[in-house]
């Protein structure tokens, strides 16, 4: 028995090598000094991406035999809290594009075609995007209206993609489709379609109140002509199951982390500096920046405990399968997003009139608006309802230090 | 004894399998043809009742109900070890 799901939060899962640490730092620098340009303008956070890309940060999950890093999901999620603080979009570009490349470890080794992907996802530092979101299907991640269309040795595809975050930016796109023209909408596959064997044309502006950077247009998305062998063989259902639900909500998460815990810096900063001004004075937003601390530590331990149960059920299909272990992750997600939207707004309630205004160092406006995207990014009431629906069957252990 | 045919009445019974149910064989996997996290949920509900028997947290990932046939040796399995 692992004790990994103790409260003790100081104490990482598996502590990130120092190289990668201080490469996210220097990312997230760079990240900083452009994030209020690229939230107001709506733009791609392009001077983030390329520092990832400089700092070769986009391939290290990626296995050492495959000339990546081998990095593990608690390490990039440290990487996406350091960036979190930073720029939220920047962050979440970062995120999706390792929930991705987790799909492709996971489920494409044993195809050489995606090995070579791998290979040049490392060596040419490609950005992933995903496209899963459908018209006619909205964000239900399990159901596809488009299919593979087959002839010979290719294939062909059209997708109303209504979203794709940094769509036009990326480099690869991962979508999901039926397998063929007559399969069932939940009998999915993922094909991997590279940025010069398909055409994007936009239908959507992704113009919203935050999370502004990830540039998450509408499109229409045709390939032809595409070969088949990019096809990923595992059913999508299982990709799902065992790589990406994990890999979404433990990442997602530690983006909102960071945002949540920049955001009781500055109300720390800020009542530090009123107590400094008024020495033998608790400060009256002290209490207040007491109760945003208690809940960013309580939500601190649900990320790193859902990471831990992650890292050790790794690479055995029956716990990544079963159903308590889907429950637990969908409670980390519902949980830590309603968490990172109270922690931000108990800040500001700390900070007061310098947070609600722009441009002063205790700002909070930006972080406010990007964290309300945590508990609609894949609805909260839609993984209630998946979860309701696996309590029916579950029986529970009652256990406290284990599954 | 749990027969085959008595599993595919079951999944008779559930939405998104009953049109297929007679074209599956016993080893074609379940989720490939149709079954989700819903319907999953709800095929061990109806086992549970049609054969009076409990699934364990152990048993209930998406290996122990990928087949009819699978399905058929965890009913039995459980049957045997309620007997017993």
């Amino acid at each position: 028995m692992n004790m990994h799901v103790e409260v003790a939060a100081t104490v990482p899962v598996a502590a990130p090598a120092e190289a990668l640490d201080a490469r996210g730092r220097r990312v997230a620098e760079a990240a900083a000094r452009h994030a209020d340009a690229v939230d107001r303008e709506g733009r791609f956070p392009a001077e983030a991406v390329a520092a990832l890309k400089a700092e070769r940060l986009l391939g290290i999950q990626v296995p050492r035999s495959l000339g990546g890093e081998g990095a593990s999901m608690s390490e990039i999620a440290e990487i996406c809290a350091i960036l979190g603080r930073a720029c939220s979009a920047a962050a979440m570009v970062f995120a999706m594009h390792h929930i991705k490349l987790a799909s492709l470890v996971t489920h494409g080794r044993d195809s050489a075609w995606h090995c070579t992907l791998m290979e040049r996802i490392a060596a040419e530092q490609l950005l992933i995007a995903s496209s899963t979101t459908e018209a006619g299907i909205g964000g239900d991640l399990r159901n596809s209206l488009c299919a593979v269309e087959a002839e010979g040795d290719a294939f062909r595809l059209t997708k109303e993609a209504s979203v794709i975050s940094y769509g036009a930016q990326a480099d690869l796109i991962l979508a999901t489709a039926r397998r063929h023209p007559e399969a069932a909408t939940s009998d999915q596959v993922l094909v991997a379609l590279l940025r010069d064997q398909i055409t994007l044309a936009r239908t959507g502006v992704w113009d919203t109140l935050g999370m502004r950077g990830t540039c998450s247009d509408g499109f229409l998305l045709k390939a032809e002509g595409v070969p088949l062998v990019q096809v990923l063989q595992k059913p999508f259902a299982e990709i799902a199951a065992q790589s990406m639900l994990a890999a979404s909500h433990l990442l997602w998460g530690s983006v909102w982390y960071g945002i949540a815990a920049y955001a009781v810096d500055r109300a720390r900063a800020f009542v530090q500096g009123e107590a400094r001004k008024k020495p033998g004075q608790v400060p009256p937003g002290a209490l207040r920046l007491a109760e945003a601390a208690n809940e960013l530590q309580a939500m601190k331990s649900t990320v790193v405990a859902g990471l831990a149960r992650y890292e050790d059920a790794k690479g055995d299909p029956d716990a990544l399968g079963a159903i308590g272990f889907s429950i637990m992750l969908n409670n980390v997600k519902t949980t830590v997003s309603g968490q990172a939207v109270d922690i931000v707004q108990r800040a500001l309630g700390v900070v007061g009139i310098a947070g609600y205004k722009n441009g002063t160092p205790f700002s909070l406006g930006r972080q406010l608006r990007d964290v309300l995207s945590a508990p609609l990014m894949i609805s909260n009431d839609r993984i209630l309802s998946n979860t309701a629906n696996l309590l029916l069957v579950q029986k529970g252990s009652g256990k406290l230090l284990s599954a | 004894m749990v027969e085959i045919s008595d599993i595919r009445d079951v999944l008779k019974s559930l939405e998104s399998l009953k049109g297929v149910v007679d074209t599956l064989s016993d080893d074609d996997d379940l989720f490939e043809k149709g079954l989700d996290s819903f319907g999953s949920v709800q095929l061990m509900l109806a086992l549970e009742e049609r054969f009076e028997i409990e699934f364990p947290d152990s048993a209930l990932g998406r290996r122990s109900f990928s087949t009819i046939r699978i399905i058929r040796d965890t009913v039995a399995g459980l049957r045997q070890q309620e007997a017993a």
